[in-house]
């Protein structure tokens, strides 16, 4: 594991908002190649965190490297899921636009996108099921099929590390599974892929790395190791022994 | 003079067509980009700029001492742009939420141009008069060149607007996606909101500080509700607009010279009200009627259903059965009886039902429908 390469390494990252403290001095190193949940109860920062290694949000002490260099030179293999709640959905635009968003960032300024683009998203939109949606007004979609478009929009990126907050959010069962196959794919293509998870009962299946999160970092290795009562009760400061093990 | 005499003087009446001109172009601007202001969920700030524009009119006027709109605009322009900066500044870095921070600029900025107005007013001096009518507009004092400057800006607002269509969309749409892909959104939202400002700084001459806002927002809330197209609502927005400024000023011209302001507003007023009551999509009375139907048809659904669980423990499912059984199953009526015999779902007679093979495979395919549903 020591020699494997990283991905992402932040360093004694302090993130506030009006002066309130929301991350305290995290370290985090994440290998390639893992399937990282990122835990921790609502209001512990994750989000945050994430805008904080994308860029989004200026933290006020750290750094942060991806494959060690700064983000603003490797976007280009960085991918994100935003919260699903984040973006008003009665957006006049299209599954299939939303989708093309994904390309943007190769095209640059002012570049239209074209038949390469479109195509890419076509096959974006097939990975995941929503083909046949893709004239559909993203108002007229269903909560599932909203996260799949968003999910669309990250692979059309093509990128090497992704990071989704809660993708699970607010789906039915199917599409979890067809998600978790997805990001299981990524992750045997060598991708790194980091996702905000509040479901503690599927950690263990799902993914093979988890970061424990509360204002501070509480704990981060392979799932086998630390996902374990102890760190749960650190991390959610309740005994989770009944709740897991049920 | 009537409104079709209007029309006709429209070809031979210069002063008449200069005006109907500029209150075309000027509606046309407003709906392209209070499109942008609609969508942002920033209905609010347009009140604030138009507002704070008003101060500026003012100084232009007391350093210059002229009265020439172009002045006085590009005064309205600068103080407008410093209240919109002061709005970014006090949201971005303090704790006040942004309607607290518009309201607080709207009503600083009016009160402190209405201060200077009444000011100007007191001064002995033959040239002050007319600065009011920067309040609520006055149409008829359009010239030739104030409309040449709508039509520039409009021109270099609609270029700027397509060369950057796909930063502009996806920016409204999500804007920490737009930021995580490397654009530079400040620059993306500045752009925006300068061309707002400077929309409301040249629609103040013609509607005025009070009302500006009402022409920004009202033919893109009407644009809104008839399509889901980001593109089409913007150039629908702009022909409310256009629409709005020509019928106000027709109807303004024909009525004993009505104020035009006003009434290019409440034109506009008609136009969301006509679209948020019968559009097709989104409008009061289709979902009204959609919502209808669809009880209407869960209704018929629902005793088909029960008929279904009657029927199917028959090895003939189109055995007769009492209409009394279904008593006690509150979904039926005589009509939605006689509606599920107009499908061919059942067959009635006198007192009996019976489920038809149509029926059958309707409730049927209803049953497997609900399983993948869940
Ligand atoms: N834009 C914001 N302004 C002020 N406080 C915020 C903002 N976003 C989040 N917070 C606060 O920061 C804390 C962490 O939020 P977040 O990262 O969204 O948590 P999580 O994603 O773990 O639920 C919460 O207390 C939240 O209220
Ligand atoms: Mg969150």
């Amino acid at each position: 594991m020591i020699d494997r390469k990283l991905a992402v390494s932040v360093d004694d990252l302090t993130v506030a908002y009006n002066y309130k403290p929301v991350l305290w001095d995290i370290d985090l190193q994440i290998p390639e190649g893992v399937l990282m949940a990122i835990v921790g109860p609502n209001g512990a920062g994750k989000s945050t965190l994430i805008k904080a290694i994308l860029g989004i949000i200026k933290p006020i002490a750290g750094s942060i490297a991806i494959y060690n260099k700064p983000y603003k030179k490797q976007r280009k293999l960085v991918a994100y899921v935003p919260q699903k709640g984040s973006v008003d959905w009665d957006f006049p635009t299209t599954a299939l636009d939303v989708v093309m968003m994904g390309t943007y960032g190769s095209l640059g300024w002012i570049k239209r996108p074209g038949q390469k683009e479109k195509k890419a998203s076509l096959e974006a939109l097939e990975k995941v099921g929503m083909l046949s949606f893709k004239n559909r007004q993203i108002s007229q979609l269903s909560g599932g099929q909203q996260q799949r478009v968003f999910l669309a929009r990250a692979l059309v990126q093509d990128a090497s590390i992704y990071f989704m907050d809660e993708p699970f959010q607010g789906v039915d069962a199917t599409t979890e599974i067809a998600i978790i196959n997805i990001l299981k794919e990524l992750r045997k293509a060598g991708k790194t892929v980091i996702v905000v998870h509040h479901d503690l009962q599927t950690v263990p299946e799902y993914f093979d790395w988890v970061t424990f999160l509360n204002v501070k970092k509480i704990a981060t290795g392979p799932v086998k190791d630390i996902f374990n009562d102890d760190n749960l009760t650190k991390t959610y400061g309740i005994n989770y022994k009944v709740a897991v093990n049920k | 003079m009537s409104l079709s005499e209007y029309f006709e003087l429209l070809f031979t009446d210069y002063t008449l067509r200069t005006i109907t001109l500029g209150t075309a172009v000027l509606g046309a601007i407003c709906g392209m980009l209070g499109s942008f202001a609609v969508l942002r969920k920033q209905s609010l700030l347009g009140d604030a700029i138009s507002h704070a524009a008003l101060p500026g009119i003012a100084i232009a006027f007391l350093i210059t001492g002229t009265k020439d709109a172009n002045v006085l605009l590009l005064g309205a322009l600068v103080s407008g742009l410093i209240g919109t900066f002061w709005i970014r500044g006090m949201t971005t870095k303090t704790h006040l939420k942004s309607d607290t921070a518009l309201g607080l600029v709207l009503s600083l900025f009016f009160g402190f141009g209405m201060l200077l107005l009444t000011f100007i007013q007191k001064q002995p001096n033959a040239n002050q008069a007319g600065l009011d009518k920067y309040l609520f507009g006055q149409a008829a004092t359009l010239v030739e060149k104030d409309v040449q400057l709508m039509v520039i800006v409009t021109g270099v607002c609609l270029f700027v607007l397509l060369l950057f269509w796909k930063e502009f969309k996806m920016l409204l749409f999500d804007a920490d996606y737009t930021m995580t892909l490397g654009f530079n959104t400040k620059f993306i939202d500045i752009l925006i909101t300068f061309f707002i400002v400077l929309a409301i700084v040249l629609g103040l001459q013609t509607v005025g500080v009070v009302l500006m806002s009402a022409m920004l927002l009202a033919p893109a809330a009407a644009a809104r509700q008839w399509t889901n197209s980001l593109g089409i609502m913007v150039f629908l927005a702009a022909i409310f607009g256009a629409f709005s400024g020509v019928l106000g000023t027709a109807i303004s011209a024909s009525q004993n010279n009505l104020s035009t302001g006003p009434v290019i507003v409440l034109v506009a007023a008609v136009f969301v009200l006509v679209s948020f009551i019968f559009s097709p999509g989104r409008g009061l009375l289709f979902r009204e009627l959609r919502f209808r139907r669809n009880r209407r048809d869960l209704q018929l659904k629902k005793t088909l259903q029960f008929m279904y669980g009657i029927a199917k423990t028959h090895e003939n499912i189109s055995h007769p059965h009492a209409i009394r059984i279904l008593n006690n199953f509150q979904g039926f009526t005589k009509t939605s009886l006689r509606a599920l015999e107009e499908k061919e779902w059942i067959e009635l007679d006198k007192q009996l039902w019976s489920m038809t093979d149509k029926g059958f495979d309707a409730a049927q395919d209803l049953y497997n429908q609900q399983a993948n549903n869940d």
